[in-house]
């Protein structure tokens, strides 16, 4: 409906569609009270003009009963507004369960992408449509923000830490991406398109030019930084086991746990005397500066698939809020 | 009711020269005084916005550099909201009339007074040394890492600029409040105030609470750059967006100190040219002061997709509905006032009718956007540019020009050209109208804040905007002109050229410098335009 | 009539000394509300951090000195009390008392600003001072621990540059009460100034504790 409209971007995500009918509603409420007060204020003003210079008018005494439902029924609309809208954000805010990751890296003025299968873009991203794909994302240098108007979604990108947007294709096509959050001197040039293609155009597409998975990238750096010399996968190292890591509660050494997800991840190897795990010596070294932020997402990719996915239990955290995951959690 | 008896020369011509001016205590000619830095600063963010509507007119940047582009935004920004808005109607408007209105001799803290327009002078040179020395690029909102870590701008004056400004601003409310609690005439009950005197104290609350906030954050800031404390750092621990948090305390209730004095102005306009009393008298003053306290907790409603959790967002998104409340209740009662009044079509009364039209569309939008789920895709688009200038643009400066013409006769003894200012009322009322509204549009279809180029095909909405800034330009300049023009040249004003209530037009045009012969006993309610009329006829 | 010849005790804008004196009392009180919330960002700031890194910061905490802070904040509160004694001598009238007791509160303000500068120069001396010299034994997190001296250095510093302006307003009392300005029925910036000076003093009750005594265990 709200498709073809010159007023409205084209609803390309399977929420676009409902955040156009809640404005729908929001703009028939605003029309409403818009008109109605100024057709109020057109016909008071004329029909009570002041007609002689000495004119004094009889008083009139304010009503409870007006006053009370003029407070009431705007605060019932606005209530339905906040219900309707809150409802809306939690189906943005949780990526279904066969959401497939993307990682983003934003830096001045420029969008990097990784597909899991190992495809790199820069200010581009293909996707299938019909499918559901959930970006994690870091920046850095700056805040930046992912926004696909298209698609009706938006999420900051921060240095330091991961934050999450999902969205499910609904219709091929080419579609505006643009860096909303004023980054520095080429913010309005940090734009790129989304490439919604059919599944067989998008499975050709990604046979064509791939340099190996994601995690196999990852594999690839574990052993060439001799991570694999103390993470022995397996309870014989000095180091804690990678296997069956993602996901899990990770017991550290002042007492407290912390979910083995993204970011503790990257924690751990950009910062590893951050935490450390219970009955383990604080002997690993720091990899910041010998890794990039797209190495760090090979990596958490690669022990990602260290942990074996069946349905019911997937990156955990990425069910619940999904907004953020701190660098340090108590 | 006290009808002046002037001996005494009135507070223009009691003392000469420039140090009569510059050390004055009388809060008439501070009013005055700001009143000149306020549309200086006003004039200066609008080259700024006029340079930003040209460039805009095309896709790529083609008028100025990128760098250049961020710093106009900047400062249009920066100049606006801490230099013009903030300080505006309370700084000389409130300043003039807010101890004539409760029967006073003058505030009550004079030389505090004077000092707050000196902190904003020296906070504005401060500024315009950054402007000059190069500008500052970070958006008025100081993001950090950005501001603290990557820009090569002066972001460090800017910041001590604002930061001095900020204390002209707790200064001006400490002031106020004082004021309203101690030095109201006999008689001047709360419930028998004029409603531009609750809508400054509301303000008033709002600039001594939440200034002090952004000052230190600003401290931080400065540190952050300077020393590299690590307090907005992630690679040091810190967080980025304890920032915004900081940041949007004192942001957001910042706009309720933009408006609500704009408010209290629109009360005073409809009720003397409906010759009514507001309908709902104490209806609209509790309002002013429920905006005041609500208008504190819903900073979160800028942060929606800053990584701050859904719950975060919940609770502002609630909250942010809930402020809206109390300002529907003053456009209703508003509206309401006009029932069965006198309706005059003077040329305030015609800025009132155009603030209300339009701060009801802004602030219906403003539905739009606390929504969380419509928030997500608008959030730092045009819409929200839209949004907040229908308010502030359509909203207090509509308020602010109405409470000038209104006021102008007893401020200066002289009356305004009325043709000529109705047509620039028309002028302005057309010209914001075209700049702005397309603006909601281009926001939907996806056009991000900040951006110096464009896709294509939002050209055509960005040249409307365009052509309506060009008018708006010429819809501002009359009255810079014919104000001008009218003290020499205006008809001689009396005291009560519009039949008004109110101690103000008790006195002489312009007033004596002790405002009051005698301290004036009230024994009428507010808005008693029969006590008016009886008196006069008596 | 009610114009009147400006005294120090009713001014022009006033009608009645009372109303002076309530007038300058309530504005004092919103002052320091303006000031508590100038403070409140800097606690609210620590208090994230604190709570997000609670072990760094009680290693950091512990090496300052617990002993000169308690002797600082007894220092303090002593000169809350001559700043009461003062005020209550201005009431009644002994001038040469509220001169004495002004002079002890400068004393007593001076030697908090003299231990706070030792305690500083220590900081310095131990490279806790961020920058690019720091190092923090026991800890293998610098950013953080730098985070908690930067927060302590802006907290502690703003704290001093209040109690400064402080010293300033006592000194001006006394010049004032020396040159006999100030009678029973005159007497409100000794009143303000006492409000202003007892504010400055719990700040630091606040501090003290936040700052010092994290984890603290004392055998």
């Amino acid at each position: 409906m709200g498709s073809e409209l010159p007023l409205f971007p084209v609803q390309a995500s399977s929420v676009a569609a409902s955040v156009d009918h809640l404005v729908y509603f929001l703009l028939a409420v605003a029309v409403f009270f818009s008109v109605g007060i100024f057709v109020s204020i057109f016909y008071f003003a004329v029909r009570y003009r002041r007609r002689f210079e000495s004119e004094v008018p009889p008083t009139v005494h304010g009503g409870m009963t007006l006053e009370i439902a003029w407070t009431v029924i705007p605060f019932g609309l606005t209530m339905i507004m906040f219900m309707w809208g809150a409802s809306i954000f939690f189906k943005m805010s949780r990526p279904p369960d066969d959401a497939q990751e993307v990682y983003v890296v934003g830096k001045q003025w420029m969008w990097k992408m990784q597909h899991m299968e190992g495809q790199r873009e820069i200010n581009e991203l293909h996707i299938p449509v019909g499918q559901a794909m959930k970006l994690t994302m870091t920046s850095e240098d700056v805040i930046h923000d992912f926004f696909v108007p298209a698609f009706r979604t938006k999420a900051d990108v921060l240095p330091g830490r991961y934050t999450t947007t999902w969205f499910k294709p609904t219709k091929p096509g080419k579609y505006h991406l643009f860096c909303s959050q004023y980054c520095g001197t080429n913010h309005s040039l940090m734009v790129g398109w989304i490439y919604v293609m059919e599944p067989q155009d998008y499975q050709a597409w990604l046979s064509g030019g791939a340099t190996g998975s994601l995690a196999s990238s990852g594999e690839k750096l574990f052993q060439d930084l001799a991570c694999a010399n103390c993470h022995h996968l397996n309870d014989q190292g000095r180091c804690p086991n990678l296997r069956n890591l993602f996901g899990s509660q990770v017991p550290l050494s002042d007492g407290s746990h912390v979910l083995a997800n993204e970011d503790y991840i990257r924690e751990s190897i950009l910062n590893p005397s951050a935490k450390i795990v219970a009955g383990y010596q604080p002997i690993m070294p720091t990899f910041q500066g010998l890794v990039t932020e797209e190495n760090v997402l090979q990596l958490i990719e690669y022990i990602k698939s260290l942990t074996p996915k069946p349905g019911a239990a997937p990156a955990a955290g990425a069910a619940k809020s999904t907004q953020v995951k701190k660098l340090s959690k108590q | 009711m006290i009808t002046a008896v002037v001996e005494e020369r009135d507070y223009l011509h009691e003392s000469y020269g420039i140090k009569s001016w510059l050390l004055t205590k009388d809060h008439k000619r501070i009013g005055l005084l700001y009143l000149h830095t306020i549309t200086f600063f006003f004039f200066l963010g609008g080259i700024f916005a006029t340079l930003i509507r040209v460039e805009l007119l095309t896709p790529h940047g083609d008028l100025v550099t990128s760098d250049t582009y961020s710093k106009l935004f900047t400062l249009h920004g920066v100049m606006m909201i801490f230099f013009f808005m903030i300080p505006s109607i309370p700084a000389s408007l409130g300043n003039f009339f807010l101890p004539m209105m409760i029967g006073a001799k003058d505030l009550a803290f004079p030389r505090i007074n004077l000092l707050s327009w000196y902190l904003l002078l020296i906070g504005g040179c401060l500024a315009i040394y950054a402007m000059l020395a190069g500008g500052v690029d970070t958006g008025w909102t100081f993001y950090t890492p950005y501001s603290t870590s990557y820009s090569n701008s002066y972001v460090i004056a800017t910041g001590l600029g604002i930061f001095i400004a900020g204390f002209s601003s707790i200064l001006t409310g400490l002031n106020f409040i004082v004021t309203v609690h101690r030095m109201r005439a006999p008689g001047m009950t709360w419930f028998r105030l004029p409603l531009f005197v609750w809508s400054n104290y509301a303000t008033a609350l709002i600039q001594v609470l939440g200034t002090p906030v952004i000052a230190i954050t600003l401290v931080l800031l400065i540190c952050e750059r300077v020393l590299h404390i690590g307090i907005f750092d992630p690679a040091r621990g810190g967080d980025p967006v304890l920032f915004q948090h900081l940041f949007w305390f004192y942001s957001h209730p910042a706009v309720y100190i933009m408006v609500l004095p704009g408010m209290g102005v629109i009360s005073e306009l409809i009720s003397t040219f409906s010759r009514k009393p507001v309908f709902g008298y104490k209806f609209v003053a509790f309002s002013s002061v429920a905006i005041a306290v609500l208008g504190f907790l819903v900073w979160g409603h800028h942060m929606f997709v800053s990584g701050q959790s859904v719950y975060a967002g919940l609770v502002f998104s609630f909250l942010s509905y809930f402020v809206a409340i109390p300002s529907a209740i003053k456009v209703f009662n508003w509206t309401a006032t006009l029932y069965k009044g006198s309706i005059s079509y003077a040329t305030p009364m015609l800025y009132a009718f155009g603030f209300i039209g339009l701060f009801t569309i802004g602030g219906l939008t403003g539905l739009f956007v606390a929504s969380l789920g419509v928030d997500v895709h608008v959030h730092d688009t045009y819409f929200v540019i839209a949004h907040f200038h229908y308010i502030m643009v359509g909203g207090t400066m509509m308020a602010y020009l109405g409470g000038l013409h209104y006021w102008w006769p007893k401020m200066t003894g002289r009356m305004y050209p009325e043709g000529f200012a109705k047509l620039s009322a028309l002028t302005i009322f057309l010209g914001f109208n075209l700049t702005f509204f397309p603006q909601f549009i281009l926001g939907y279809l996806g056009m991000p804040r900040r951006y110096h180029n464009y896709p294509d095909e939002f050209q055509v909405l960005h040249v409307m905007s365009t052509a309506g800034a060009s008018v708006l330009a010429v819809g501002y300049l009359m009255p810079l002109i014919y104000f001008m023009w009218s003290l020499r040249y205006g008809k001689i004003a009396g005291p009560n050229p519009w039949g008004a209530t109110g101690l103000e037009w008790q006195t002489s045009s312009p007033p004596p410098a002790h405002n009051f012969d005698e301290t004036p006993v009230v024994t009428t309610e507010a808005y008693d335009y029969a006590a008016l009329e009886a008196a006069k006829v008596g | 009539m009610d114009s009147h010849t400006e005294t120090l005790a009713l001014r022009e804008q006033f009608e009645t000394p009372g109303q002076q004196k309530e007038a300058s009392t309530l504005g004092m009180w919103i002052f320091l509300v303006t000031e508590i919330m100038f403070f409140a960002g800097l606690f609210l700031a620590y208090s994230i951090y604190r709570r997000e890194f609670a072990g760094v910061f009680a290693v950091a905490s512990n090496t300052l000195d617990v002993v000169i802070g308690a002797v600082n904040t007894a220092v303090l509160l002593c000169s809350s009390y001559t700043m009461v004694l003062a005020v209550r001598a201005a009431q009644m009238g002994m001038r040469k008392a509220l001169i004495v007791f002004l002079i002890l509160t400068m004393v007593f303000g001076g030697i908090f600003l003299g231990v706070k500068a030792y305690e500083w120069n220590q900081k310095f001396e131990e490279h806790h001072v961020p920058g690019a010299t720091f190092h923090l034994e026991g800890t293998t997190q610098q950013g953080p621990a730098q985070l908690f001296f930067s927060l302590y250095f802006t907290m502690t510093g703003l704290h001093a540059l209040h109690m400064v302006v402080g010293m300033g307003i006592m000194l001006t009392l006394l010049l004032q009460a020396i040159a006999g300005r100030y009678t029973p029925d005159y007497y409100t910036p000794v009143d303000v100034g006492g409000l202003y000076w007892h504010f400055v003093d719990i700040v630091w009750i606040f501090l003290f504790p936040l700052l010092y005594l994290i984890g603290r265990h004392y055998h």
